[in-house]
């Protein structure tokens, strides 16, 4: 079980001359509460300014966050010490949105993929062979190909490669940052499904954080939906995405295109922009662009309540 | 309201790129035609040749790789492709508009946007002084711009992604053109954010007529906001039709493998269908069919013969020799 | 997708001037003893100041005319070269290294080691060369030794410089991000992630910079606080010529055209390098 719990993150807008002073502060993620328990799927999805990305490095310890905890099995993670941090970067691992960054241009695939083995137990380069031929058959990939440098791959074989080195210290959880924005339509389905097989064969917990709603109500089993460095809403994946609680994920929810244009549906277009971070609005951060906003919406926090068994929201409306 | 002629006729385009690994055909025989007040969508993926095609259009093909070879570009009768290039230069932004992906580098981020608009509107319609700043103003209130006389001392940094887009657009639109182009207009841009351009876009149609011609890799989109859409494959267009048509009906077996491997926001789907195999090697492309290697209904003549354009219904066709509607 | 083809950028695929001329200039140093017909150092007094072969009074025997000392300027020329290949060479590869460490390290790490080591780096390039170099050489004395230190303390910022904004671009990638996830230590990262994806652009830098040092190393020895003499080096042999310009004008012309045609050829070499690798690098 992987839990955050009241996760802040702030980053300070530096200023002044000697650009030592903080002059406000980019509230990235602002008070957020979720969890993943084993074998379940988290799909976060949010807009650019939600904080999801920035959650996810909290997660993968690439931020430390200002405020808040993170648990593993109801450990607080920033307590660890090497050996069992070492545990927690085995168990929580990652695969990055580009497909083109995220693998050295200069390392053969064998390489790539064995780098998470940990350096200290000397394992025998034998079984790191083994390993890595193991992780790329279960992505598809050819035992061959980990003599190959990356260019010789398309997108979409890169990112199994990627894949394939997030499995290979056999880890319960992976982060998934948008995992297939980057690559074609055609291709899609296929790291799609098989980000599918692999949860469903090897018990894997997934955080997944994207923007695409139709790729995440195809992976996810639960979802989180994060607005201005806020959760707003979480339930299970199907409740939220047919019986929306809150104003913003109706809004979401409607601008997400389906395939089906002689299904009927409600066009919600939400007016404005997207909050600025350095000044959220007061009270609901959504207020000012909520079609059903309440007077109390612009001076008060709405709090995180349970609305329906299992189906979280922070809205005033309930 | 539709009229008598097309405003855009598109007959057996192709655009060749000169390489050193050979002859990659971007474009290879592109037929369409575009009615005025109407949206045609140009779907498929990297490779396809959409965003060549729109740049033939212009003739805007990066040279001296780039090379239109063959075809014929109507624009209300008069072939774009015999123009002298200062000729082109007035059709350019008069009468054709392009608004492209990525507005940051469509944007000149040392100009303010009032100067960009202005820039446009005198070149094009040779207006001056006050009349120019109500030009400007109406040009951006076209894009429902909020603050248009604040924003136009504001430089691009300081505008947001969307609000970025729409000046673009506005610049576009300022000369009330025939037709408006839009590669992958919100592709960088937030869902809502996206969902708000296209509402506009919308509006901005029935408002002055214009033809919009929509390349996507979205179906959603094109779902939504074309009246017809036209596959593309390999430098070709596979099928063609009104949106519900090729919806409801895909009949070439790439539209129909692509509706099935695409996840669907309001649908649970239990399986996405791969396509499985590549993209094809545009510079070693083998005679017949370009999706034969690929297609599970691939027959002999496929991959010897380019199959004919197989008319499914009145206005879809597919070219494919066993095109079959389907119910996907 | 598609690489630059002959037909339309007019390069070549390997750059013919330069390659030739750094060819024969290597081997010229590699064989000079064969190559010279007379000794670099020691001259026949009786034949000084002679002129080259196509001159009157010049002979076969001194094709490119003799100096003040009747040494033979044409095997004092192909000697020169072990000169300035040995002194770039060398100069390059120490402050090469110590660049490259500074540079990695003060981009990699940022904070205070990020700004205390720039701040180093910023005082080393203002640093006015030749009268740094001038005073350090007249506290010690002209040696071949002292005239690669003196060059490589002067040229190391540069490297630092360079790299450290290489490195600032790597670290963005995403597949340094997940080192760190994978629990890797920084000295890792940096040996096995930054340092291969840094090594195109310093073999660029390197390129370039040797024709700098060539010149700067022959404006040294023109000044005296270079190479020492006898040494046939191309600075000192100019030097020797200055007051003889007009009448015995081959003993500061040749080797001065030595040293052009090292450093024009060197510069189009790495103009070529940087060329072929920066939109691979990218596209990598």
């Amino acid at each position: 079980m992987l839990q955050g719990i009241g996760l802040k993150k702030y980053f300070p807008v530096t200023g002044g001359f000697f650009a030592s002073k903080a002059q406000g502060w980019i509230r990235a993620v602002d008070g957020v509460h979720v969890q993943v328990a084993e074998g379940e799927a988290l799909g976060i999805v949010g807009e650019s300014g939600s904080g999801k990305t920035t959650l996810a490095k909290l997660f993968l310890l690439l931020e430390r966050p200002t405020a808040g905890s993170i648990l593993f099995d109801g450990q607080e993670v920033r307590a660890f010490a090497r050996d069992d941090l070492a545990r927690y970067r085995r168990s929580v691992q990652a695969v990055f949105q580009d497909p083109y960054s995220s693998l050295n241009p200069r390392m053969r695939v064998q390489g790539i993929v064995a780098e998470p083995l940990p350096a200290e137990e000397r394992l025998g380069h034998s079984v790191i062979r083994e390993r890595v031929t193991e992780v790329m058959e279960l992505v598809g990939l050819s035992r061959d190909s980990a003599t190959l440098y990356p260019h010789e791959f398309s997108g979409g074989q890169r990112q199994r490669i990627a894949i394939a080195r997030a499995l290979v210290t056999y880890p319960r959880f992976i982060i998934l940052d948008e995992p297939v924005s980057a690559l074609d339509v055609s291709i899609r389905a296929q790291i799609l499904n098989l980000l599918k097989g692999l949860h469903e064969q090897l018990k894997l917990a997934y955080i997944m954080i994207t923007h695409d709603l139709a790729a995440a109500r195809y992976l996810s089993t639960h979802l989180a939906v994060m607005y201005a460095g806020k959760v707003v809403e979480m339930g299970t994946c199907d409740e939220v995405y047919t019986a929306p609680l809150h104003p913003y994920t109706h809004a979401l929810l409607s601008a997400a295109l389906p395939l089906r244009p002689s299904l009927k549906r409600q066009r919600i277009i939400l007016s404005g922009e997207v909050p600025n971070p350095l000044h959220p609005p007061s009270g609901c951060r959504f207020h000012p662009r909520c079609p059903e906003a309440l007077p109390h919406c612009q001076t008060q926090e709405p709090a995180w309540k349970e609305v329906r068994s299992g189906h979280y929201a922070a809205c005033h409306l309930y | 309201m539709p009229e008598s002629s097309p405003l855009l006729v598109v007959d057996d385009l192709k655009t060749y790129f000169f390489t050193r690994r050979g002859i990659i055909k971007a474009v290879d025989g592109v037929s369409f035609t575009l009615n005025a007040g109407e949206t045609l969508a140009l779907v498929g993926e990297s490779g396809s040749g959409k965003s060549v095609t729109c740049l033939s259009l212009v003739r805007l093909v990066p040279e001296p790789a780039g090379r239109i070879v063959g075809g014929r570009v109507l624009l209300a009768g008069e072939d774009l492709l015999c123009k002298r290039p200062a000729e082109m230069r007035r059709v350019r932004g008069r009468q054709i508009a392009m608004v492209l992906q990525d507005p940051m580098t469509s944007l000149n981020p040392a100009l303010t946007v009032g100067t960009q608009v202005a820039e446009v509107i005198r070149l094009h319609q040779g207006v001056h002084g006050p009349s120019l700043r109500e030009r400007i103003l109406e040009a951006l209130h076209r894009l429902r711009i909020p603050g248009a006389e604040a924003r136009l001392r504001h430089y691009p940094h300081q505008l947001s992604g969307g609000m970025r887009q729409r000046v673009s657009s506005a610049i576009a639109m300022s000369c009330i053109p025939r037709l408006l182009i839009a590669d992958e207009p919100t592709t960088s841009l937030d869902v809502t954010i996206q969902a708000q351009y296209l509402e506009l876009l919308k509006e901005i149609q029935a408002q002055t007529g214009v033809a919009i011609l929509l390349v996507t890799h979205d179906f959603g989109i094109v779902a939504a906001n074309a009246d017809r859409v036209a596959v593309m494959y390999a430098g070709r267009i596979v099928e063609m039709g009104s949106t519900l048509q090729v919806f409801d009906r895909p009949s070439h077996p790439y539209t129909q493998a692509l509706l099935r491997c695409l996840p669907d926001v309001e649908l649970k789907r239990s399986q996405l269908v791969e396509i499985g195999g590549q993209p094809p090697d545009l510079a070693r492309l083998a005679p017949g069919c370009p999706f034969a290697p690929r297609c599970a209904k691939r027959q002999a003549i496929c991959v010897e013969e380019y199959p004919p354009a197989v008319a499914i219904d009145n206005g879809h066709t597919a070219d494919c020799w066993v095109a079959t509607p389907v119910e996907v | 997708m598609m690489k630059k083809t002959r037909w339309f950028s007019g390069r070549p695929p390997l750059p013919l001037f330069p390659a030739i001329v750094l060819a024969a200039l290597v081997f010229a140093a590699l064989f000079a003893p064969y190559l010279a017909a007379h000794d670099p150092r020691e001259g026949d007094i009786m034949l000084r100041s002679r002129p080259p072969v196509w001159m009157e009074r010049g002979t076969w025997d001194y094709p490119l005319g003799t100096d003040r000392f009747g040494r033979d300027v044409l095997s004092r020329v192909i000697y020169g070269t072990r000169i300035s290949l040995a002194v770039s060479l060398i100069a390059i590869g120490v402050a090469g290294s110590v660049g490259t460490m500074v540079g990695l390290i003060s981009g990699y790490r940022g904070g205070w080691v990020d700004a205390v080591l720039m701040r180093l780096t910023d005082i080393g390039l203002s640093l006015p060369t030749i009268l740094i170099a001038v005073v350090l050489v007249a506290v010690s004395e002209p040696s071949f030794r002292n005239v690669i230190l003196v060059i490589a303390l002067l040229l190391w910022p540069r490297f630092a410089r360079q790299v450290r904004g290489e490195t600032l671009a790597i670290k963005e990638q995403d597949f340094v991000a997940f080192a760190v996830v994978a629990g890797r230590s920084s000295a890792w990262i940096i040996s096995r992630h930054i340092f291969p994806n840094v090594v195109p652009t310093l073999l660029v830098v390197c390129t370039l910079q040797v024709g700098y040092v060539i010149l700067l190393e022959g404006s040294l020895s023109f000044l005296g606080v270079g190479v020492p003499p006898p040494s046939p080096a191309w600075g000192l042999m100019i030097a020797d010529g200055r007051g003889f310009l007009a009448t015995a004008w081959w003993i500061s012309l040749f080797p001065g055209l030595a040293m052009l045609f090292t450093v024009l050829a060197v510069n189009l070499l790495g103009d070529w390098l940087r060329d072929r690798l920066d939109p691979k690098l990218r596209q990598l």
